[in-house]
């Protein structure tokens, strides 16, 4: 290969790598330019005192913690529901399934990973209607919006189980077995323990998966102004669904810097998770490497 | 761990593997429920042969037509112009970070910040854009700013992550033995990406590429926030369009009888069946390469 040649390859490798880190280091450091002038106490609780918001005395009308609080509860509630599940399905996958079964099964879970999160939205709303028919307490609300979720973060968690599990060395289980256990108490004491920084990891990447989405709880239940939501059935106010409603009708700079704001806080959660995820996923490469299992 | 021989021993070990046994067939069922859901409520319209007439015909409530071809034509031109865009940066990117062309140490400082752009969530893209990247385009192109080419760019960013992931992965599955072979014949790092790895990482490449068009297809909110979602055909690179998932978001019909409600679930069974078919042909040949090597 000439040397023009190699030089234009190598160029052009180091243009599109610069040119994609400082694209999104640019729109990173445009955020917070932009979020800054209203990174403050006010920015949260508006001016409601912080303590009695906390405490749920007085509703907050321009802060963002109603909003936090949504998220941080769909979130909560979608991994609750999802997590046992995913979980369960999992450990069967990696462990007492058939080949055809793990092929027929893993082909699904790799369906709902790819399924556009808007028809996951609209399965749930559909539902929604469907049942609204026969039980009418069933709207849209904390639940529904959470139930969707955890359809959608599902086979993350499967996927995520199944590899912890599957990477271990298969000596364990051999060890545990030969010593007397059960194959369920050969799981629960040792393989679950050993995988343990394998599934941490796919939780909290399922957690920032669930928090960033967006196209789901715009159909199944999220508002632009509520407040806390009192029950299950509640409708709510979540990051990703302000940020959207406050680029297409934002009245003022100031709410406009709190759209930036929450776009702040919503990087820096899903950031901060998938970081710790992948964190934790090298931890767990260089202690399977070198054999070093506590 | 190829155990398939699982017993139970005692009654609550036999619920507990029966529960793991359940969520698996749970998940199978819910794709099922998916595909049925879909199928059901555009079986009307599958009935009458009126489903392929709706890929085909325009938008016009008031003329009496729900087609919703206008809005395959936003998606097709949307997620092609930014897979176009994402494949050439990604590629370079991924080759960038595993083929020996840059320092170690600059590398470790890069590669992060592209892990780091998985994390983003698509609505913080759409934000930035709406104040960030249309006004610029309204001052350089004219128009609103909200177009095609918006909603592609933001949404090249968004599955640029995806495909350097994929490449990377393809780019480090290649065996050290025969890179080290060609290093040893007198090959630089340029002539090693283009001879070995890039013809061996070859189907993990395509696999990426159809998986990063599934998620351009699959995402609501750029397109939604920056495409303009007008309901004309779009023309030029720089008017309005609307997706698929754009007209889904944004047709809120609770009318379950009503046209337009069944217009989307006849867009929910398309984008359904564009998204089964990508991943199918992504595993067939992530299957292909695992029986190869």
């Amino acid at each position: 290969m000439k040397a023009p040649l190699r030089m234009a390859i190598r160029s052009a490798a180091f243009a599109a790598a610069l040119g994609l880190f400082f694209i999104v280091i640019f729109l990173l450091a445009a955020l917070f330019v932009k979020a800054l002038p209203v990174l403050d106490m006010r920015l949260l609780f508006g001016d409601t005192p912080p303590m009695e918001a906390i405490m749920g005395v007085r509703p907050v009308f321009d802060g963002l913690f109603p909003a936090i609080c949504g998220t941080l509860l769909l979130v909560i509630c979608a991994v609750v529901l999802a997590l046992p599940m995913g979980m369960g399905a999992g450990i069967h996958l990696a462990l007492s399934a058939s080949p055809g079964t793990r092929r027929r099964i893993g082909f699904c879970v790799d369906l709902l990973a790819g399924m556009p999160s808007i028809l996951i939205g609209l399965l749930g709303f559909s539902i929604i209607l469907f049942l609204y028919r026969y039980f009418p307490f069933i709207t849209p609300g904390l639940l529904p919006a959470a139930a969707s979720l955890a359809c959608l973060i599902l086979p993350y968690l499967i996927r995520g189980t199944w590899q912890a599990i599957h990477t271990l060395p298969p000596e364990l289980m051999r060890t545990a077995l030969s010593l007397g256990a059960s194959p369920v108490q050969a799981l629960r004491h040792v393989l679950l323990p050993a995988a343990k920084p394998g599934l941490t990891g796919c939780i909290l990447l399922s957690v920032g998966r669930a928090a960033e989405d967006t196209a789901v709880i715009l159909l199944t239940g999220t508002v632009a102004a509520y407040g806390l939501p009192s029950g299950f059935w509640d409708p709510f106010e979540a990051l990703p669904f302000f940020i959207y409603t406050t680029a297409a009708e934002y009245s003022s700079q100031r709410e406009l810097a709190m759209g930036f704001a929450a776009s702040l806080i919503l990087v820096g959660l899903c950031g901060g998770l998938f970081g710790l995820a992948a964190l934790i996923r090298r931890t767990v490469q260089l202690k399977i490497f070198t054999g070093k299992l506590s | 761990m190829a155990n398939h021989f699982f017993p139970a021993r005692e009654k609550g070990e036999k619920i507990f593997l029966h529960f793991c046994g359940f969520s698996a067939y749970f998940t199978f069922c819910l794709v099922l429920l998916l595909f049925g859901f879909f199928l059901f409520f555009a079986f009307p319209l599958l009935k009458s042969g009126g489903y392929f007439l709706l890929l085909v015909t325009p938008w016009q409530p008031l003329a009496g037509n729900y087609g919703i071809a206008p809005m395959i034509a936003g998606t097709g031109v949307i997620s092609l112009l930014a897979v176009c865009i994402a494949f050439p940066v990604s590629l370079g990117a991924a080759a960038f970070c595993e083929a020996d062309l840059a320092h170690k140490n600059l590398v470790r400082w890069i590669r992060p910040v592209f892990q780091l752009m998985t994390g983003i969530p698509t609505v913080v893209y759409g934000f930035l854009a709406v104040f960030l990247l249309v006004p610029f385009l309204r001052k350089a192109m004219g128009g609103s700013g909200f177009s095609i080419l918006a909603a592609s760019l933001m949404l090249a960013l968004l599955i640029a992550p995806t495909m350097i992931l994929f490449f990377s992965d393809a780019f480090r599955a290649v065996p050290k033995e025969d890179l080290r072979a060609m290093t040893a014949m007198g090959a630089r790092p340029e002539e090693k990406l283009v001879f070995l790895l890039l013809p061996r990482a070859r189907s993990g490449i395509v696999a990426g590429l159809l998986l990063a068009a599934g998620r351009a297809v699959g995402d609501t909110l750029i397109a939604l926030m920056l495409a303009g979602n007008s309901l004309a055909f779009p023309s030029s690179l720089t008017e309005p369009a609307r997706t698929l998932t754009g007209h889904i978001a944004l047709v809120m019909a609770s009318d379950t009888q009503s046209p337009e409600f069944r217009s989307i679930f006849a867009c929910g069974l398309t984008l359904y069946l564009i998204t089964t078919l990508l991943i199918f042909f992504c595993r067939r040949l992530m299957v292909a390469e695992r029986e190869n090597g």
